[in-house]
């Protein structure tokens, strides 16, 4: 049979997080997750007595820690519960919620606490991501998450001037709601008319890929609650349902040449799936808010038509109209995104539980200045890896 | 909604001491391929497998993300795949809670390790410790199970004699498995004589470093029947996790295992594991796991275990028939092996190691030092 209705609906009844910062001096890592453990119990109104379950989710090789769950229980709060510890590269945040999600689903649990988490200034980021090259073949090529093959592609279809305007336009938007949300690593406070200056003079880092476009590497935490529908109606009056999630892998991507079949990037043929079994036609117009990994401007500009499904030139006028700014049409990362904070294991985690916010409507400065109902959320690792998530304000689906 | 899920079908490689001549890839390959054998299963987005979870390690692999470069090979491509990076156990209690979601019918769970590529294991474990504290000591898995295993064998009297009886017995019983280690035949005399690793662990106490892949296809109640005509029920999951640091634990309580079986018996209503249960496949990393682990599991009262060792009580409660993790497996995937041994034990395929009449079996993995955490599973006929 055919992808049918998970057996309980789950909610989200807590969310933490921690500031975000280049370097977290003050903290160990199982202090730093435990700012995030604390402030999502807090949140929820729970103690750590009431949690049953705690996924877990990094990797490994940044901070060279094997199996880091197990010094980590000082601060996750695992103790003497059941323990899981899943990763998946850049996606694993979105991987722990998909596991939470299907955790609590499964019957198996009735509250599980998902954390994700990256102290990268303990580790060589860079160095870290160029070693998941396979050794053989690709390591000696490979420059860590760096490549400006999003900016060819986009160059090619839409010419240099266009493309470039743009991804600069997307950048800024990203840094003008970085400004509003407090817990960014990096928010500059940049203007319209910066714009071309940084387009010719921001530090090229490779190809047509400048240092302005890329997201940085953050020391963070972020942990979330999750519920069975009758444990989180009990919890709290606004829990935020996770209506669906998917999955989606591929490996030989790192093939260039995959780079230039548009019809089949995960990212699309996620969206696809996601849409056609909840009968979403129009995800422009359904979803109030889409809280997309976006690890540099370039690709940011260049996934929003693969997500949303859109044709020709449709994503590129969606960030020229500034239809993707907080108060616009379809806001888009109103947190300020993957380029203004982005602790790996956590980042994909921070996207659910930023689009989870929204639709609380106390978000804080960055809430959307509207009525969020619908909600998409984004995660990307690996080789062109992506999970996808639906998030609802209602049970009426 | 359902309880159980089905194991249609496994395929594994045989463990080896050093399989040089084939990367992690060609090792799952064949696994993958004999399972859409046996089973006719494809990765159809209905009908088919839509999400894999895979079992392997970023530290053991040397390489950030092991799962990647791995997706092709099992299946993943344009499907989901989510890597377990814990002991194998955890993979497929957690393969298990997806189908149970009712978010998939059908789960492929995937591991592989390569002991042999790292220069040293302890090297490896040693990072799991924190870079503060622990690991400038030079604290590792086996280490620190040396301080477990002191007090173990101080609380339940358990002698040098004792450990031999287990290894020697473990050899035996891997002779008869087609898919173990070879190790040759050892005599109780030899295992007293190796050296000590960590006083009191000996040499021939510890597994050996050993490279490995595996693969199991599992599947919702209502669909077994189009994979197999022989499934296998999981019907009882528990894990948990001890505290980190080995002084604030009591090395030899069981802690961690105790609950994790109490969780999983209840899931599975087992009431007296000595009766309710057939056979049990073991995580015994170091020999004298195997009776501490059988104290925990309530197989054999607290701080008796001398005598059950002595008395054939390993043989009589059909302990590691497989040879157990003690001939070799790699720690990542020790959970999955115990698992298989019982599969086959519950289909009557495990040939001249079969028992007659096993209904309900046990496989136990766990993760860390001295059993940092536990998992343990239910299969059933």
């Amino acid at each position: 049979m055919g992808h049918r209705k998970k057996n309980r609906n789950v909610g989200i009844v807590g969310i933490g997080e921690t500031k975000f910062s280049s370097h977290r001096e003050d903290v160990n890592q199982p202090e730093m997750i435990n700012e995030a453990v604390r402030d999502a119990l807090n949140d929820a109104g729970l103690s750590i007595d009431d949690v049953e379950c705690v996924v877990h989710g990094n990797m490994e090789l940044f901070e060279m820690i094997h199996q880091p769950d197990l010094w980590h229980t000082l601060g996750t709060g695992a103790y003497g519960k059941d323990a899981y510890r899943l990763t998946t590269g850049g996606t694993t945040g979105g991987t722990l919620v998909a596991a939470a999600d299907n955790l609590v689903a499964s019957g198996m649990y009735d509250v599980v606490l998902a954390i994700g988490f990256e102290k990268l200034q303990e580790g060589h980021t860079t160095g870290g991501i160029t070693n998941m090259a396979d050794p053989l073949w690709a390591r000696k090529l490979q420059s860590g998450a760096l490549t400006d093959s999003a900016a060819v592609k986009v160059i090619a279809e839409f010419g240099e001037e266009r493309a470039k305007r743009a991804a600069m336009t997307y950048r800024i938007i990203m840094d003008k709601h970085a400004c509003l949300n407090p817990n960014s690593h990096r928010a500059f406070g940049l203007d319209w008319d910066q714009m071309d200056d940084l387009i010719k003079n921001s530090p090229p880092l490779i190809g047509n890929l400048r240092l302005i476009h890329m997201c940085s590497q953050s020391d963070g935490a972020c942990a979330m609650i999750f519920a069975s529908e009758e444990k989180a109606k009990s919890i709290t009056d606004k829990p935020v349902w996770v209506r669906d999630h998917i999955c989606i892998h591929r490996e030989e991507t790192l093939n260039l040449c995959n780079n230039y079949y548009p019809n089949q990037t995960t990212h699309k043929f996620a969206a696809e799936k996601l849409y056609e079994r909840n009968g979403i036609t129009d995800p422009v117009e359904y979803f109030d808010v889409f809280e997309m990994y976006d690890p540099s401007a370039w690709w940011g500009m260049d996934w929003i038509r693969d997500f949303f499904l859109l044709k020709d030139d449709e994503h590129i006028k969606l960030i020229e109209n500034k239809d993707i700014m907080i108060d616009g049409k379809i806001p888009i990362n109103p947190s300020g995104g993957v380029i203004a904070a982005n602790p790996i294991g956590a980042t994909a985690m921070v996207r659910v539980a930023e689009a989870a916010k929204q639709i609380r409507g106390n978000a804080g400065p960055h809430q959307i200045p509207r009525q969020v109902n619908h909600a998409l959320a984004s995660s990307f690792g690996g080789t062109m890896w992506t999970i996808l998530f639906m998030l609802e304000k209602e049970l009426n689906w | 909604m359902s309880r159980r899920v089905a194991v249609c079908a496994v395929a594994q490689i045989k463990n080896e001491p050093d399989i040089w001549y084939q990367r992690f890839q060609g090792m799952l390959l064949e696994c993958f391929e004999e399972l859409i054998k046996k089973t006719g299963v494809t990765f159809d987005m209905d009908k088919g497998i839509r999400n894999i979870v895979t079992c392997s390690d970023d530290v053991f692999d040397a390489r950030t993300i092991s799962d990647s470069g791995m997706a092709d090979v099992v299946g993943a491509h344009l499907r989901g795949e989510k890597k377990s990076a814990q002991n194998g156990i955890n993979a497929l209690g957690y393969g298990m809670s997806m189908i149970l979601s009712g978010h998939d019918d059908l789960v492929l769970v995937m591991g592989h390790c390569k002991e042999s590529q790292s220069e040293s294991r302890n090297m490896c474990t040693n990072l799991a410790y924190d870079p503060f504290y622990l690991r400038p000591l030079g604290l590792d898995f086996l280490n620190v199970s040396a301080f477990q295993a002191r007090e173990f064998m101080k609380k339940s009297n358990i002698t040098d004699e004792h450990l031999a009886k287990i290894v020697v017995r473990s050899r035996k019983n891997a002779s008869k498995n087609p898919f173990a280690r070879e190790n040759g035949s050892i005599s109780e005399k030899d295992v007293i004589s190796s050296p000590y690793l960590s006083d009191p662990v000996r040499e021939l106490h510890q597994y050996p470093v050993t490279d490995w892949a595996v693969g199991l296809l599992l599947c919702c109640e209502e669909r077994a029947n189009e994979f197999t005509d022989k499934p296998v029920w999981l019907t009882g999951f528990g894990n948990c996790m001890d505290s980190y640091f080995p002084g604030d634990r009591e090395l030899t309580s069981n802690f961690a295992l105790k609950k994790a079986a109490a969780r999983a018996y209840k899931m599975a209503g087992v009431k007296d594991p000595k009766t309710d249960i057939d056979l049990f496949e073991l995580n015994d990393a170091i020999a004298y796991q195997l009776p501490l682990w059988a104290e925990g599991l309530g197989l054999v009262p607290e701080g008796e275990s001398d005598l059950w060792v002595e008395s054939d009580g390993m043989d009589r409660h059909h302990v590691n028939l497989s040879g157990g993790m003690l001939n070799g497996n790699p720690i990542m995937l020790s959970g999955l092996a115990r698992a298989v041994e019982c599969f086959l034990q519950l289909r009557g395929e495990a040939e001249n190691r079969q028992v007659d009449g096993v209904k309900r079996a046990l496989a136990h993995g766990t993760t860390g030092g001295a059993g940092q955490h536990h998992g343990v599973i239910i299969l059933e006929k």
